[in-house]
């Protein structure tokens, strides 16, 4: 599977209002890129027009992908709420996407993945026996079920306490390794940890400060990951 | 176990009540009966009433059934074709201006004397609130869900199929419950309009003869029936809640 470069350069609009004036930037091959930003500077939205959920948005300007096709079919998504579906056990959960299609369920597939993300022993149970943080993880083992090159995330982990959190954000780096990440987050220690890159949305544009030298995800504890955390907020701060 | 006491408590209070109403004010049986009377009644009878309620029962089951899953067919069309909404809907809602009682005469002319008429009636006063239960359901599924799918790349039917009509179970199940009371309502105006059977031509038939007691008996065997449909109905649905 090769996981190819998204790029996007333009401006969008939702009913006549703009949610982001133009701005360009590239999402590099295979990375986890974090998109930081504050609410309300076009974070999802931009989200929402790599995931082909343009419907209300006038976006001007152009979507490119580095290897020319289309994105259609290679792009999955997680996002803030975990969507997983009451009335399906975890791994018809995983399966839904296939079901969906038509295509056969691949069930012990799915219960591999739910074991790699560590949830073995729960295979039985519906999604509202399962704490928030679990319930993540039967999202994270679906979207790797679709395996798609492309995963895009809209906060996954942001209605997770701190040690899920945590936790999650470690699995997720190991198993989307190799994948063009997207990930949308506003909070900067989240991004703080992952770069490079990250690329800051602010009203006026894009900036993409320069990261740390220790390869990510780095150690929550690291001097410099707590002295990027803190840069990246002052330049939200600075800019909102 | 509480609030089978709590009804019991309830019901033997009204019964205190009627007879008391009854001593005190020293009314004619033809007016109101005593409960003792009425019960007693309810009793001499049983294999008559029993037989007028097998009728009704089936009159109710057979409108609840047919009229339950043309509701859930008719919603799920309005759901799936932008057409049907267009066209439907507002045929719909046109045909609730109409009260239904007022179709009984003419859908025992149709229909004759027979069950369809009854079965017609008790289809029609569910169907709406049926369909219109479950299509708001439809209609109200979480967006997250059905952008997952998109993204996905499911088809719009199997949408419908897989994520829509499974999250609109908890409204298919309220519009049942329901159902459950409206249904005898229909099947008995059927009854009054035209019948040869049944609890509520009992209950006419009882009414010009003057036999007060026999009529409330055949109240109250009604009452017990629509009570026990919707036990059933709601134990059934009981899966669908969330």
């Amino acid at each position: 599977m090769t996981s190819p470069a998204l790029s996007l350069s333009g401006s969008a609009s939702i009913e006549g209002v703009q949610v982001f004036a133009p701005l360009t930037f590239t999402v590099p091959t295979g990375q986890w890129t974090c998109l930081l930003g504050p609410s309300g500077v076009g974070k999802s939205t931009i989200l929402r027009l790599f995931a082909g959920l343009d419907d209300g948005i006038t976006f001007d300007g152009q979507i490119a992908i580095s290897d020319g096709l289309t994105l259609k079919g290679r792009v999955s998504l997680m996002a803030q709420s975990d969507l997983l579906m009451p009335w399906l056990d975890l791994p018809e959960n995983v399966c839904l996407g296939a079901r969906l299609r038509g295509e056969a369920a691949d069930l012990s597939r799915a219960r591999h993945l739910l074991a790699l993300v560590g949830l073995s022993e729960h295979l039985d149970k519906r999604p509202a026996a399962l704490s928030g943080g679990q319930r993540q993880r039967v999202a994270l083992a679906r979207t790797l079920m679709e395996d798609r090159p492309i995963v895009l995330l809209d906060e996954p982990f942001s209605a997770l306490d701190a040690k899920s959190r945590a936790q999650m954000q470690n699995l997720a780096a190991e198993l989307l390794k190799g994948r063009t990440v997207l990930h949308v987050t506003h909070d900067s220690a989240e991004a703080g940890r992952r770069a490079p890159p990250v690329l800051v949305i602010e009203p006026g544009g894009i900036t993409c400060p320069t990261p740390p030298t220790s390869p990510p995800p780095r150690a929550f504890d690291a001097p410099e990951t707590q002295s990027f955390d803190g840069h990246l907020l002052r330049l939200m701060l600075e800019t909102t | 176990m509480t609030r089978v006491l709590r009804i019991l408590g309830v019901t033997a209070l009204g019964l205190i009540l009627w007879q008391s109403v009854v001593s005190a004010t020293g009314l004619p049986r033809f007016i109101l009966p005593a409960p003792t009377l009425v019960f007693g009644t309810l009793w001499d009878n049983r294999a008559l009433i029993a037989e007028h309620a097998l009728v009704t029962g089936a009159e109710v089951l057979l409108g609840l059934l047919i009229g339950a899953a043309l509701g859930f067919a008719t919603a799920l069309l309005l759901a799936a074709s932008r057409l049907a909404r267009a066209v439907l809907r507002p045929m719909l809602v046109f045909s609730q201006a109409v009260p239904v009682f007022a179709l009984a005469p003419i859908l025992t002319l149709w229909l004759g004397y027979g069950l369809w008429s009854k079965i017609a009636m008790a289809l029609l006063i569910i169907y709406f609130p049926v369909t219109s239960a479950f299509f708001d359901a439809l209609m109200r599924t979480p967006t997250g869900w059905l952008e997952l799918a998109k993204v996905m790349g499911s088809t719009p039917l199997r949408m419908l199929w897989r994520i829509q009509v499974p999250a609109a179970m908890p409204g298919f199940a309220s519009g049942l419950r329901l159902a459950a009371v409206y249904a005898p309502i229909g099947a008995i105006i059927g009854e009054w309009v035209g019948a040869s059977q049944g609890l509520g031509y009992l209950m006419l038939l009882a009414n010009g003869r003057a036999k007060t007691d026999l009529m409330f008996a055949a109240l109250i065997a009604l009452a017990v029936l629509t009570l026990v449909l919707h036990a059933a109905i709601d134990r059934l649905c009981r899966r669908w809640d969330r």
